[in-house]
């Protein structure tokens, strides 16, 4: 089985793929991980991750700048079903569009937008260290328990249209956004490869992960 | 509940780490990825390595440490000292940094800050400000590790490179550095209460009591120390006992 890292020059993806690695090396069995951008390389994929970090335009424009990518993307994520995982822009870019620097599209995937977070003024933004999360019970939250600490940087979130593919939220002091779910379509604001063992859960529990 | 975070700082010097008192007099405290990982199984939210290699030929050494504890650590690690180029960014992130911490280059060329924002994002952009007090709630910032003083007063500095894109600002006092009297609350609060980003407290610290300052009178997001965990003075796990127990919410 081939897990498939998309690398489009993300900041994050280094500690992506260490921590994917580490988790893989104590599954039974464990997945070829490949760090590519080729799409005949992602075609072959059976699961996806899509790191990001920075500005969502910047990432937006870095995946359609690779000749092919967000094509071969699309075809294994919406066409063939394989299980997916965004981790911060990574999981922003599933959205319709994002608001940051002006309005940008994003691929679509699950409805709703990415939008500044509201906090009152004492409030730092980004939005940047370790906070609860409450989720809803689901097979990529095994193992976790409610209100367990993960590490968050965003000023923007992503604001699901629909209730059902908000599956996880954080108080910042107003509900947050921390996974998304929509059938085969996975996505984290927080990093589960920076924090620490519950993290290493959720990367754990995304690669046991057999969508229906 | 946002967490307060305890982010233990090493001192690097040629792959070594080491801790100086008011920047000079360094003594030498161990091998930087086996305190990385002890920290990391210890509970500290971020790491902090500070390279303080003078010579560039001695750098590579640096890039070898981030990348062996980036291997071993799955917290986020923050790399700073000598950073001045896009290309040193660059280079860290790809040895798994996960943030960068700029200081002289920055107050040099303040330009490098929003380049370095809109490359890699705001959050893996941090300004290290090294402020020394000349006056009345007025403090100016030294560059190059502490020695050459400038002009610039230190809360302006603030101000200015958070609108172009900082994602926090590493703040440590010249005047309590490796003094164990406690942070410049003073300093903190005033720079804190200015800018929207993050403020990390950095210099001074010295007992548990001191932490809970930085965050009541300092209102510092993060608390950074460097010796006092070094020589088993207070574990990760006493400070934030001790925070716990004053209701200030942290990662337990």
């Amino acid at each position: 089985m081939k897990l498939v890292i998309i690398n489009y020059g993300s900041g994050n993806l280094h500690s992506v793929h260490k921590a994917l690695e580490a988790v893989n090396n104590n599954l039974e069995n464990p997945y070829e991980i490949i760090v590519t951008n080729t799409p005949s390389e992602i075609l072959k994929a059976d699961k996806i991750v899509l790191p990001g970090v920075g500005a969502f335009q910047d990432c937006k424009n870095a995946i359609h700048k690779i000749d092919g990518l967000f094509e071969s993307l699309e075809q294994v994520v919406i066409g063939e079903k394989k299980a997916f995982m965004g981790i911060c822009v990574g999981m922003q870019l599933l959205a319709e569009k994002s608001l940051e620097f002006g309005e940008c599209e994003g691929f679509g995937w699950i409805p709703g937008e990415v939008i500044k977070i509201e906090a009152p003024a004492d409030y730092k933004i980004p939005h940047m260290g370790w906070n609860e999360v409450t989720f809803r019970n689901h097979e990529l939250l095994n193992n976790i328990s409610q209100n367990t600490d993960f590490y968050f940087v965003h000023s923007y979130y992503f604001r699901t249209q629909k209730n059902e593919n908000c599956i996880a939220t954080t108080k910042y002091p107003n509900p947050i956004t921390a996974a998304v779910l929509k059938e085969n379509i996975f996505g984290t604001q927080f990093h589960p490869e920076k924090s620490h063992n519950n993290g290493k859960q959720i990367i754990t529990n995304f690669l046991e992960w057999e969508p229906s | 509940m946002l967490k307060k975070r305890i982010i233990p700082c090493l001192d690097v010097d040629r792959g070594r780490v080491v801790k100086g008192v008011n920047f000079v007099d360094l003594i030498d405290a161990g091998d930087p990825v086996e305190q990385a990982k002890i920290y990391n199984s210890e509970g500290a939210d971020e790491l902090c390595f500070l390279d303080i290699t003078a010579s560039s030929d001695d750098r590579e050494t640096l890039f070898e440490v981030v990348k062996k504890t980036a291997e071993n650590c799955f917290i986020p690690l923050t790399v700073g000292g000598g950073v001045r180029t896009i290309d040193d960014i660059s280079r860290l992130l790809h040895h798994g940094a996960d943030k960068v911490s700029i200081n002289t280059a920055a107050v040099e060329n303040i330009d490098l800050v929003a380049k370095a924002a809109k490359k890699y994002g705001s959050s893996t952009i941090v300004i290290a400000v090294d402020a020394k007090k000349n006056g009345d709630k007025s403090w100016n910032i030294f560059t190059h590790g502490g020695r050459k003083p400038t002009d610039i007063d230190a809360l302006e500095y603030c101000i200015e490179v958070a609108n172009l894109g900082a994602g926090e600002i590493l703040l440590t006092s010249m005047d309590r550095d490796g003094t164990k009297i406690g942070f410049d609350n003073e300093l903190l609060s005033t720079v804190s209460s200015s800018i929207d980003i993050p403020v990390i407290a950095s210099g001074g610290v010295g007992n548990l009591e001191h932490f809970v300052e930085g965050v009541l009178k300092g209102g510092a997001s993060a608390l950074l120390a460097a010796s006092i965990f070094h020589f088993g003075e207070y574990s990760i796990k006493d400070v934030k006992t001790y925070l716990a127990e004053q209701n200030i919410a942290v990662r337990i």
